[in-house]
């Protein structure tokens, strides 16, 4: 132990009994008893049975035992409902796995860091590429956050209190977004229908593809939102893109998303990444950092060599700390390591590679859906056009034939039999995308098949 | 030389100027004052309401952004707005180079002409500014 340390109770905290000792006398309490005194006694220390501390080895052992265990990424899977599995390229980890970049935080003099700032500036363009928006942010926590976020612009814009949620919309984003319309005391109605949009609503919110997967033709919902004054907030997920017609092109204000997914494998559904686009009338009511490009007016050290290209953080005047209290949002944090992985997904696929990486997860998707359709005693309910989820109907309850499913080693579909939609009526919702195996579409299609015959 | 500060005008503590137009007695034209612009340093932006909007004297009417802060603007009086300089949406720096004149920022119909009674003159606003 080094010196420095000397008297400290504990090798990884630096405070030493002289340290506590002096804090004590300052604050004016004899012992840390007396200080938490407020606390109830029994709460104070609890008793925390662990088994003894085992070696280094030991404990390695004991981990790789446990993960062993683990069945999850070799079984097939059919989840989706919100998080998939993509087809990253290996690219994406090597690079983000760079220690220049494994701080994600921003300094606090952020110009100095101008390679965050240029991976800030990629990521934005590709956002706005994607989305078919003029400005977008460095990233929020999540699609569910950055939607709220979307709604507030949509109060602040409209001066209006109440927001419309298009079903089906993604339960957790509607949650989360009633968790904050709760804060700022604003109505949020969840509605069926985009008629029932009126004069009351800041905006409209529709999910692309909807929660149930079905593709949303966004154009008419958008005339709808604008003809009765509302803004019209997309939530699109940023893969379906690759084929889907941009929001931005069909009448969106506002498009968030989550791009998780491309920027790696959903592990227990995060690290996250919140997409947050916008038309360029919103830009100064947007939340979040906005990366700048600009120039030098001169050459480096004013001289009269070629002026360099430079990042900033830029639009600043809405952010807490110059607007404080009526700052445009609270976030200054970015997701940036996630927003690398994610723009470098998208640029190493590229519009064709992306677009062709969707078609062939709807390809995938459609076959394995007519291999279900046609099996005895199962039926695929068809919503409209729809994109990598399709609905499942078998001859059993669907919490049964989920069950079933589990008992030969397939995570099923995602249980939509308590949606309202007549089609979900005794649903799971199947999820297949171009990164899931051959061989796991056909052990699908072998349980299935058992599972006919049995019933 | 301090400050300038024009004897045709009135002024505000909060460091905003009005002008009584002569051809329309009951209108006036309001900006910030060259004082107000130098502390605010480079004017990137300014939001403002929509022409007709209803201003209530000494209530916030907009905001005016600079690259380093945002200031609150104050309505002097209460009144309509009828003009919104909008040469300021793609030169928002003539609040900057001409406060007085070019860089005005709204026009404003009065409806209590008895409240420009409350505003200072420019001898009155000069002792309000620091000594340079």
């Amino acid at each position: 132990m080094s010196s420095s340390l000397a008297g400290s109770p504990h090798p990884y905290i630096p405070a030493t009994e002289a340290d506590r000792a002096r804090m004590l006398e300052r604050v004016g309490v004899a012992d840390l008893d007396e200080m938490f005194a407020d606390l109830p006694a029994d709460l104070r220390d609890p008793a925390i049975e662990l088994p003894s501390a085992l070696t280094e080895p030991e404990l390695i052992a004991l981990l790789r035992e446990r993960a062993a265990t683990n069945a999850a990424p070799t079984r097939p899977n059919f989840l989706g409902a919100g998080a998939y599995r993509r087809s990253i390229p290996a690219i994406a980890s090597h690079l983000t796995s760079r220690s220049e970049f494994v701080t994600a935080y921003t300094p606090y003099q952020p110009e100095i860091s101008q390679g965050t700032l240029q991976s800030g500036f990629e990521f934005q363009s590709v956002v706005c590429e994607l989305t078919g928006m003029d400005v977008a942010n460095v990233g929020l926590y999540d699609v569910a956050s950055a939607t709220a976020e979307a709604c507030l612009l949509a109060v602040r814009v409209t001066k209006r209190r109440a927001v419309a949620l298009l079903e089906p919309i993604h339960p957790g984003t509607a949650e989360v977004v009633s968790t904050y319309a709760r804060g700022a005391s604003l109505r949020v109605d969840s509605i069926a229908s985009a008629d029932a949009v009126s004069e009351e609503h800041a905006c409209l919110v529709v999910q692309q593809p909807d929660f149930l997967g079905t593709i949303v033709d966004l154009e008419p919902l958008a005339n709808v939102a604008h003809d009765r004054g509302a803004l019209m907030v997309a939530v699109a997920d940023p893969f379906a893109l690759g084929m889907l017609k941009a929001p931005g092109d069909a009448g969106a204000d506002i498009v968030t998303g989550e791009g998780r997914d491309l920027a790696g494998a959903p592990a227990f559904g995060g690290p996250s990444l919140g997409l947050f686009a916008a038309g360029l009338p919103y830009m100064r009511q947007m939340p979040g950092r906005i990366v700048g490009r600009t120039n030098e007016l001169h050459g480096p050290e004013g001289g009269e060599g070629e002026p360099r290209t430079g990042y900033v953080l830029t639009l600043q005047a809405r952010e807490q700390f110059i607007r404080r209290e009526r700052a445009t949002s609270n976030v200054s944090t970015a997701q940036a390591l996630i927003a690398l992985s994610f723009t470098i997904t998208v640029q190493t696929l590229g519009p064709r590679g992306l677009r062709a990486s969707a078609e062939l997860c709807y390809q995938r998707a459609h076959a394995a859906a007519r291999s279900v359709a046609g099996l005895p005693g199962f039926d695929v309910p068809e919503r409209g056009p729809w994109f990598q989820e399709f609905l499942v109907r078998g001859p059993i309850p669907a919490s049964e034939l989920a069950d079933r499913l589990s008992e030969r080693g397939i995570a099923a579909g995602f249980d939509v039999s308590d949606r309202p939609e007549p089609e979900a009526h005794n649903a799971l919702m199947f999820c297949v995308t171009e990164a899931t195996l051959d061989a796991h579409v056909d052990a699908l299609i072998e349980a299935l098949t058992a599972i006919g015959d049995e019933a | 030389m301090g400050y300038e500060t024009p004897e045709n005008l009135r002024y505000t503590s909060d460091h905003e100027w009005l002008r009584r137009e002569d051809d329309s007695p009951d209108e006036v034209t309001i900006g910030v004052t060259e004082f107000a612009q130098e502390q605010l340093g480079d004017v990137v932006y300014l939001e403002l309401p929509a022409e007709g909007a209803a201003l209530t004297a000494g209530a916030p009417f907009g905001e005016i952004e600079s690259a380093k802060t945002v200031a609150e603007l104050f309505a002097p009086v209460t009144g309509e707005l009828i003009a919104i300089n909008g040469e300021l949406e793609d030169r928002p720096e003539l609040v900057n180079e001409s406060p007085f004149d070019e860089g005005w920022i709204v026009r404003v119909r009065i409806s209590d002409e008895t409240e420009l009674d409350a505003m200072l003159d420019a001898a009155a606003y000069r002792e309000l500014l620091p000594e340079d």
